[in-house]
């Protein structure tokens, strides 16, 4: 897009840019290490995560500020006021999926004491790798602003759905084996839903990116495929 | 309950909004000065009680747009217009019109109030009197008053309606110069450019004045603020080198324009 007649406005604009993929960064970094702290039992892995969600914390209060003062000072019109409006939703976004990366580090001293089967962690693993391509796509397609592949991602979020319920099935199903095993696969459960909601923010940095660059809404509903809030009811 | 989806109000509103009668239509208005060429057949149509708002770089040609209206130009000796414009679907540059009868009905406030030097009164009385609108000196307070009123005026200045116009602050100058215009009770209102001479404050009673005339009135404004024309009307029209370029709804206009020469101008970046 050409620049602005007023040279520092552009200045403002890369800044709230250049923070917002910062934060997409480190929120990326912080929910990686969370799974493979919960994975490998590592306290002091999930020890780091629950001290860099303050960082996150942060950035997303410096990136409000800023879009605030540059909505007083220039009073942005079409393409520019969504682009800053964008970007204090997607940092909303951002510090999110930091809360829940945060949340599963918290998880890992209780789940650490147990001995469930390896297996259950594959299935985490293996959903918080789903979730991650989405995360890091869509900071990918918020730096180069292409509404098509925002688009392609936000219909992508019902496979991390789909895997989410089939995860919450089988922890069910270890919950029943044995009654020692509900409070490490509660505590399981919470982290697969964090991991999946963490794809839903995924999704709606992606509807974001698409409002930012085309002024229009996506068309049409979210597909989903979670049906987990439905496991176990009657016809189920 | 019925609820209407949301797609479905907008698509109402939409339809309403088409609806709204046209008060003026101007069709391949074209205005030359001399041999210079100032309008390219431009097509625009004036919504009834509804602000249109008319936007773009200096020299675009939406005052020249807008003084063919009521027919301003033909005080400049070069100027031509082509082109047909109508209000109510009578052709305003019929050779048999009235134009001061014209001007009465679509009135016009400029850039710089520009109040007669007598008073308060007199000004707001003088449209009035040369058009034969009262007949006695009761009929003649009452306009004042209501005038004034409408202009969000009349508490001011009440108790110094023969004191003259030109003792006013700017903004009561402007407020008077509308006064004075709604007095000869017009259909339409030309307004070219009413608060670049005015403080912010007297600018947001200006403003607060265009959203109340709205009801009563139809009114068209040059802007060079493009917040001012975001908050004060439905409808907005980008000129750019005397071509019409673009003509929206106000508020898809400033957030999400079709023309790429609007884009570039309401953000202030190089085209």
């Amino acid at each position: 897009m050409s620049t602005h007649i007023v040279s520092v406005y552009d200045e403002d604009l890369k800044y709230l840019t250049r923070r917002i993929s910062e934060m997409g960064g480190l929120a990326e970094q912080m929910v990686a290490e969370s799974v493979r702290a919960l994975v490998n039992s590592d306290l002091a892995l999930a020890q780091k995560v629950i001290s860099d969600d303050a960082i996150l914390d942060d950035a997303e209060r410096q990136i409000g500020e800023k879009a605030i003062v540059t909505i007083a000072k220039r009073q942005p019109m079409a393409a520019d006021l969504r682009e800053i409006m964008g970007s204090i939703r997607i940092a909303a976004d951002l510090e999110r999926v930091g809360d829940l990366g945060k949340n599963t580090a918290k998880r890992v001293i209780a789940v650490a004491s147990s001995t469930l089967p390896r297996q259950l962690a594959r299935g985490l693993e293996h959903l918080a790798e789903l979730a991650l391509v989405q995360l890091k796509e869509v900071l990918d397609v918020y730096a180069s602003r292409s509404p098509e592949k925002a688009n392609s991602i936000r219909e992508r979020d019902s496979e991390i759905d789909a895997i989410y319920t089939s995860l919450f099935r089988e922890l069910l199903t270890y919950m029943m084996e044995d009654p020692r095993n509900i409070t490490p696969c509660t505590h399981l459960l919470f982290c697969a839903k964090n991991i999946e909601r963490i794809g839903d923010h995924a999704t709606n940095i992606a509807e974001t990116i698409f409002y930012m660059t085309t002024g229009a809404q996506p068309a049409g509903e979210r597909p989903k495929d979670d049906s987990a809030n439905t496991v176990g009811a009657v016809g189920n | 309950m019925n609820m209407m989806s949301e797609a479905a109000v907008e698509k109402a509103l939409d339809q309403k909004m088409n609806t709204v009668p046209l008060k003026m239509i101007g069709k391949d208005v074209s205005v030359y000065y001399g041999e210079k060429r100032a309008l390219y057949d431009v097509n625009l149509d004036v919504r009834e009680n509804t602000v249109t708002a008319l936007i773009g770089p200096s020299g675009c040609g939406k005052s020249t747009f807008l003084r063919t209206l009521n027919r301003m130009n033909d005080t400049i000796d070069s100027c031509r217009v082509t082109g047909k414009i109508t209000l109510d679907g009578g052709d305003i540059y019929d050779p048999n019109i009235d134009v001061v009868e014209l001007r009465a009905r679509v009135g016009m406030v400029f850039q710089k109030p520009n109040p007669f030097p007598k008073s308060i009164y007199e000004n707001v009385t003088y449209g009035p009197k040369i058009h034969g609108l009262a007949r006695t000196k009761a009929d003649l307070d009452q306009i004042v008053e209501q005038s004034l009123q409408k202009a969000g005026l009349w508490n001011e200045v009440k108790d110094r309606l023969h004191e003259s116009g030109t003792g006013l602050s700017g903004g009561q100058q402007q407020r008077l110069c509308i006064a004075r215009a709604v007095a000869v009770s017009p259909e339409v209102i030309l307004m070219d450019e009413p608060c670049s001479a005015l403080d912010p404050i007297a600018t947001a009673k200006v403003e607060e004045l265009i959203h109340e005339l709205r009801t009563n009135f139809t009114i068209v404004i040059v802007t060079h603020s493009m917040q001012q024309a975001a908050r004060v009307s439905q409808r907005t029209a980008m000129f750019h080198l005397g071509n019409l370029v673009e003509e929206n709804d106000t508020d898809k206009m400033f957030t999400n324009p079709d023309d790429q020469r609007t884009q570039d101008y309401i953000m202030g970046r190089f085209g």
